[in-house]
């Protein structure tokens, strides 16, 4: 039977209501506060460092993001690293409970009694969540631009304020995977704590046991390695098969790209013509950014792909929810 | 004239277990409508399926000539619910909890902002409309509650055990308050276990057992139907053995005996007068007459008492 109105009233009314609810919350503060603080440490440590070769790096902007920093005798990770392993924690606090929390406030009867659609309620908390990524990202990105140019005395050009832009753009579909994994659980658990953990397992699975489960996969692989230099090949894109199934892989290999002009290819050929390159075997070679785009395409493709299978799933689970608990 | 609400052969099955068994009822407009009976009876889910948010396994509804299933947003913007144990938004103020809704009900900015004062001032919440909800007391909150409802403007309001978990004084106020829907005549559906509140305000009641509607009607004609009459009268008089005289007083229904010289009647109507002169002439002794009214407590008991030894 079909049913009639559209399922989008009420939508803007929800993603403003939920907007407002993340940027006031005490939540927010404190991922605020501890990004704000990462940015800080690491945009000083990296000018710290990029200061010696103004003039010589074309794009000495964008390594600010992407040089490994040292503090003085601590390593610490570069800025993408740093995001990589933030972002999916922002994604979960902010919808971790977004469903489920409507449930024990008991208001979610409340708001569904008023006439709007149950999809409206969902989409408006999952672009609420996407908006105040995306005004975080933003915000951040321009206090490191702006960071990067009082501490070195550059001004990014229009290609790397390009490529940061599309930095950007990543970050935010990784950020979309883990705020949509977030979302699902909290749709398919009753218990805020519960479906938290859940997400949060999630994502250590990705960070430390992927890396382990797929060197192992290869492991099995190559132990029946003929040595023919073809096969090695088939295995060495058969290992990065298996790690780029983890959004964390997708999104490094992407930022990696994109930041980066002279990376030419993300298959097992990198090191080593990185390794001709420093040999001077190669010619060093820059980029331009719509060839740096269709290399990370697949990458990019993939972080979009998974935010809308996670997505879709939530949405189909939360449409044949009992409204009571 | 249409009824507000209509339902036809209204089932709803979770698995094996039946919530809401072939239900056909009608709410007249302007009535005050008491849904009874105990907690997992099939009242709120009956609630659920006539504001469409959640689908029948047969049958048919109406609301307001809109069929909930097809039509649920036209249903929803004219019919207030208020769920049981209703929750806000704890960190907001009650202006903005209320805000939300109007804004999700479409209502032009500066008409809500005038829409809210007026509904809060209503419920008595003027003073405190700035607080955060989280601080409300419960009788505070469900005073909210119907502050949203009303927000909208409904011609119908579904209220779901308003009264539950509030002191006497509360509930007594409230009571009023949903006196104040009819008068404004707003349809009004109260579910409820709490028998003498619902006594107190509703024009007719339905009695929900197991998930089946198993008595309708004003208060007058359950008990007339149950009881057999709706008047008690408590008789103590000397000698013993007055019964057959009792009985035989017009409009008695049914007399016993708690004890020798007790003696309570079950009238259809107020016959104290004719009691207390046959006893006389009976030469008895009139102790003491006492008067009271049936209440729905013990048409409900009777009612399953009954159902049980026919079982």
């Amino acid at each position: 039977m079909k049913r009639e109105g559209s399922p989008w009233t009420g939508l803007w009314a929800v993603v403003f209501k939920e907007f407002a609810d993340h940027l006031s919350s005490a939540r927010m503060r404190v991922l605020e506060i501890l990004i704000l603080l990462t940015a800080v440490a690491t945009v000083y440590a990296a000018t710290q460092t990029l200061r010696t070769v103004v003039g010589e790096d074309p794009f000495i902007y964008l390594r600010i993001f992407t040089i490994p920093n040292k503090i003085g005798e601590a390593e610490l990770p570069s800025f993408v690293a740093f995001m990589g392993f933030l972002m999916p924690l922002v994604g979960i606090a902010l919808a971790f409970d977004s469903v489920n929390g409507e449930y024990l406030k008991r208001t979610m009867s409340r708001v569904l009694s008023q006439p709007i659609y149950r999809d409206a309620v969902l989409m408006g908390k999952f672009l609420a969540g996407l908006a105040t990524l995306g005004t975080m990202l933003l915000a951040l990105w321009l206090l490191v631009t702006g960071l990067g140019i009082l501490r070195l005395g550059v001004v990014p050009e229009a290609r790397e304020v390009g490529r940061g832009l599309f930095f950007l753009l990543a970050t935010l579909a990784y950020g979309g995977v883990w705020l949509a994994l977030a979302m699902l659980f909290s749709v398919t658990l009753r218990q805020p704590a519960t479906s938290a953990l859940a997400a949060i397992a999630v994502w250590l699975f990705f960070t430390v046991f992927w890396e382990i489960i797929s060197g192992l996969l290869f492991n099995v692989v190559a132990a029946f390695s003929t040595g023919v230099i073809q096969d090695e090949l088939q295995y060495l894109q058969l290992r990065q098969f298996f790690s780029r199934l983890s959004p964390i892989t997708l999104y490094s290999e992407s930022v990696i790209a994109l930041l980066n002009p002279e990376i030419r290819t993300l298959g097992p050929l990198l090191g080593a013509i990185t390794q001709l390159e420093a040999a001077g075997a190669l010619p060093r070679t820059l980029l331009p950014l719509s060839q740096s785009l269709l290399l990370v395409w697949p990458q990019l493709t993939g972080l979009f792909g998974a935010v809308i299978l996670l997505f879709a799933y939530a949405y189909v689970r939360f449409q044949r929810q009992e409204v009571r608990a | 004239m249409n009824p507000v609400i209509e339902t036809e052969g209204l089932t709803k099955r979770y698995g094996d277990l039946v919530a809401v068994e072939h239900l056909n009822l009608r709410v007249e407009a302007g009535e005050v409508f008491g849904l009874l009976g105990p907690n997992g009876s099939g009242k709120t889910t009956t609630i659920l399926m006539l504001l469409g948010l959640t689908e029948p396994t047969a049958g048919w509804a109406r609301v307001l000539g809109y069929d909930p299933l097809r039509h649920p947003l036209e249903v929803k913007r004219r019919v207030g619910y208020m769920p049981d144990a209703v929750g806000f938004y704890d960190e907001l103020s009650a202006r903005e909890n209320l805000l939300y809704t109007a804004r999700l009900n479409a209502i032009p900015r500066a008409e809500a902002d005038a829409r809210i004062v007026d509904v809060l001032t209503r419920m008595g919440l003027k003073d405190v409309m700035d607080k955060p909800a989280g601080q409300f007391s419960r009788g505070m909150r469900q005073r909210l509650g119907l502050a949203d409802v009303l927000l909208k403007r409904p011609s119908v309001a579904i209220l779901d055990e308003p009264t539950i978990g509030l002191d006497p004084e509360a509930a007594h106020e409230f009571l009023d308050l949903i006196r104040g829907l009819k008068r404004d005549g707003i349809t009004v559906l109260l579910a409820s276990h709490l028998l003498h509140q619902v006594q107190a305000v509703c024009d007719r009641v339905g009695l929900f057992s197991n998930g089946k509607l198993v008595l309708e009607g004003t208060f007058e004609a359950l008990s007339t139907k149950v009881l057999g009459g709706s008047y008690r009268i408590q008789v103590e008089a000397k000698p013993d053995g007055l019964e057959r005289v009792l009985k035989a007083v017009p409009g008695v229904v049914r007399v016993t005996t708690p004890r020798p010289g007790l003696y309570q009647l079950e009238a259809q109507h107020d016959c104290r007068s004719e009691v207390a002169k046959r006893v006389v002439a009976e030469g008895g002794q009139l102790l003491e007459l006492r008067f009271d009214r049936a209440s729905l407590d013990e048409v409900y008991a009777r009612y399953f008492q009954e159902a049980r030894s026919e079982a």
